[in-house]
C-alpha cells in the first residue's frame, strides 16, 4: 500500500513539505514520487468532493445503467469511448452483473438529463436498454461523511 | 450554621483543583477558541464496538456483572495481556474491570498505600496520581524527569527518592503529558533498583498501543521477576478511542487484586455492563481499526513535532501517546503566561507544562489527537504568534 496516495486520497492539497513530515522523507523525494506517479499515470489528476448540490440547486446528477448488445469484433471499448465524449459524462465504468455500463450524466434540470439519456444514449448502436437514477442525497463520497454534525464534542481541555 | 471547613477533613480540603481546569474555564471564556488541548482521540469507536453495543442493549442485557467483570471480558484481556505484554494472568483472580483506568488507579492506591506512606511519582505526569495518594494520607513524592533524558525515569532519580517508607512507584509510561516511553533497557534499570525491595509499582500503561519508531511497548510486568510487584493498569479509552464507555482494568498478583476487589465491590458492584460486552468485540476483533488509528497519529506526531522545531521551540521526539511537549523558555515567558497569551491573541489552546507538576515548567503539551486540517491551522498561528511576540 502507498502511504503517500493514501495522504493524497484524504487530502490532496496537503504541501510536499506537509506530506514529506507526515510520511518521514524528504520535501524532494515527496516531489519526486508525485512526479513519477504523474508520469506513469496512476495519479491521474486533482479535483475538489464538493457538495455538489448545496452549490448549485438546480444541478441533477444521474446514474445511467446501460445494457449493451454484444456484437462481433467489438468488444464494450467502442461504445464507452462514444459515450464518454459526451461533455454531460463525467465517469463510465464498465460493470459486471445484470448490465453492462453505468454512466454518470449531469445536467441542469431532470428534464435535459432524462432528453440526453433518451436522445443521445439509447439511440446508439449496441444499447439494448436504459435505466436512469436521479441522485437525491449524497450521504458518503470518496470517504468525505456529508451532511452530518461535524463539531468536536470533546470538550475544550481535558487531563 | 455547619461549618463546612471544620466538617470537611484537610487532607480533601488540601487537594488542589487541576490546573488543567483552570485552564480549562480561561479557554472556555474566549469565543472561537480552537483547542489543541484535548486528552481523548478524535476518533468515534470503531463501528463494530458501536454495533454490539446496540446489539446488547436490543437484547436486553442490562444487569449487573459479576463483580470483577464479565468473564468473557476478562478471558479477553487476559489473552490481550499475553499476546501483548507476555504475562499471563488468571482471569478468574487476578483481573478486574474496572470504570476507566482512573478507578483502577485509584482502588489500587487505596489498596496498597497507609498513613505516612510514600509513593513515587515521576513528573511531569497525569494529574491524578497526587491528590488520590493524598487522600489515602500518604504522600507523594514527585521525581523529576528531564528533557536531557527524553523525560525518561532514571535508576539514579528513582534511588535518591527511595526512602523506608516507600510503599510504591507509579509508571506512567507511555506517558501523558510528554510522550516519553521507557524502553525495556531503561525499564531493566529500574527492576535492578527495586529487586529486593518491597516497592510494589503501579504501571499506568493506558497509551500502550500508541508507540512509535517501532519502540513496542513494553510493560515492567514482564521483566524477570517483576511480575509479582506490579499492578498493570490499562483501559480500552485511549486504545479504542472509547473515553466514554469508562472502561479499563487493573492486572496484578492474586493477593493484591482479592484486596482489592473488595473495593471494588463495595464502590462500584460492576463496571457498566454494555461497555463491557462492547469491550469484548474491541478486543477480539478490532486490531485493524487499532493499527490504523495509530498509523494516522504517527503521521500527526511527526508533522506537528516538525512543526514546533521549524518554528524554533525545541521539541523532543515523543515516541508514545499522542502529545508533544515542546519548550518555550526561549520566548522567555512562563509556560502559564504563554498559553494564556496564546489563547487570547491567538485563539489557540494548548496546555501549560506546569500542569503536570512543577518540573513542566517551561514546556506546554499539545495534543495531536485532532485532524491534520486542525492542526497544520493552529500551527500556522502558533508560528504568528511567536513572529508577533519576537517584536
Amino acid at each position: 500500500m502507498n502511504k503517500l496516495l493514501d495522504l493524497l486520497r484524504q487530502n490532496a492539497r496537503l504541501t510536499n513539505a506537509e506530506l514529506a513530515a507526515m510520511l518521514g522523507t524528504t520535501e524532494q523525494d515527496v516531489a519526486a514520487q508525485i512526479a513519477k506517479l504523474e508520469s506513469e499515470g496512476k495519479i491521474m489528476g486533482y479535483t475538489a468532493i464538493i457538495n455538489e448540490e448545496s452549490v448549485d440547486e438546480t444541478r441533477v446528477t444521474a446514474i445511467i445503467e446501460i445494457k449493451v448488445a454484444p456484437m462481433k469484433g467489438k468488444g464494450f471499448d467502442d461504445l464507452a469511448h462514444t459515450i464518454m465524449e459526451y461533455d454531460e459524462v463525467d465517469s463510465v465504468f464498465l460493470l459486471s452483473g445484470a448490465y453492462d455500463l453505468s454512466v454518470t450524466v449531469t445536467g441542469t434540470s431532470l428534464r435535459k438529463v432524462a432528453l440526453f439519456v433518451s436522445e443521445r444514449l439509447s439511440a446508439l448502436e449496441g444499447v439494448i436498454s436504459t435505466a436512469t437514477h436521479f441522485i437525491l442525497k449524497r450521504y458518503k463520497e470518496k470517504d468525505h461523511v456529508f451532511s452530518e454534525d461535524t463539531t468536536d464534542e470533546r470538550s475544550l481541555v481535558s487531563p | 450554621m455547619i461549618d463546612y471547613d471544620k466538617l470537611i477533613p484537610g487532607r480533601i480540603q488540601d487537594i488542589q483543583p487541576s490546573g488543567i481546569r483552570k485552564f480549562f474555564d480561561i479557554a472556555q471564556s474566549v469565543e472561537g477558541v480552537i483547542s489543541l488541548s484535548v486528552g481523548e482521540p478524535d476518533f468515534k469507536t470503531p463501528w463494530a464496538v458501536r454495533k454490539e453495543a446496540i446489539r446488547i442493549l436490543e437484547k436486553g442485557r442490562t444487569a449487573y456483572t459479576a463483580n470483577s467483570g464479565l468473564i468473557d471480558l476478562r478471558r479477553a484481556i487476559a489473552d490481550y495481556l499475553k499476546e501483548s505484554i507476555h504475562t499471563e494472568y488468571d482471569p478468574e483472580k487476578e483481573i478486574i474491570v474496572t470504570v476507566g483506568g482512573s478507578e483502577a488507579i485509584d482502588m489500587a492506591l487505596r489498596t496498597l498505600v497507609d498513613a505516612g506512606d510514600e509513593v513515587l511519582v515521576p513528573e511531569p505526569s497525569f494529574v491524578c496520581y497526587s491528590p488520590l495518594v493524598a487522600v489515602c494520607g500518604g504522600t507523594a513524592v514527585p521525581i523529576v524527569t528531564r528533557r536531557e533524558d527524553n523525560f525518561r525515569l532514571t535508576a539514579a532519580a528513582l534511588k535518591e527518592k527511595i526512602t523506608p517508607r516507600t510503599k510504591a512507584l507509579v509508571l506512567p509510561f507511555p506517558n501523558n503529558p510528554t510522550g516519553a516511553v521507557m524502553r525495556r533497557e531503561h525499564l531493566e534499570e529500574i527492576a535492578e533498583v527495586l529487586r529486593g525491595t518491597d516497592i510494589m509499582v503501579l504501571s499506568d500503561e493506558i497509551y500502550s498501543e500508541m508507540t512509535y519508531n517501532g519502540a513496542k511497548h513494553v510493560s515492567f510486568a514482564e521483566l524477570d521477576g517483576m511480575r509479582e510487584r506490579t499492578i498493570v493498569i490499562n483501559g480500552f479509552s485511549k486504545s479504542f478511542a472509547m473515553t466514554g464507555w469508562r472502561l479499563g482494568f487493573a492486572a496484578g498478583p492474586q493477593p493484591v487484586m482479592r484486596q482489592m476487589l473488595k473495593l471494588h465491590q463495595y464502590c462500584i458492584m460492576s463496571s457498566p455492563t454494555v461497555s463491557q460486552y462492547a469491550a469484548i468485540t474491541a478486543l477480539r476483533s478490532c486490531r485493524d481499526e487499532v493499527d490504523k488509528m495509530v498509523e494516522e497519529y504517527d503521521m500527526r506526531r511527526r508533522l506537528v513535532v516538525k512543526g514546533f522545531n521549524d518554528m524554533g521551540l525545541d521539541c523532543f521526539e515523543p515516541e508514545g501517546a499522542f502529545y508533544v511537549f515542546p519548550c518555550i523558555k526561549s520566548t522567555g515567558m512562563s509556560s502559564a503566561e504563554f498559553c494564556e497569551r496564546l489563547i487570547y491573541d491567538k485563539k489557540v489552546a494548548v496546555v501549560p507544562g506546569s500542569a503536570f507538576g512543577a518540573s513542566g515548567e517551561g514546556f506546554v503539551r499539545v495534543s495531536y489527537a485532532y485532524s491534520v486540517q486542525h492542526l497544520t491551522t493552529a500551527l500556522g498561528r502558533i508560528k504568528d504568534f511567536l513572529k508577533e511576540i519576537e517584536k
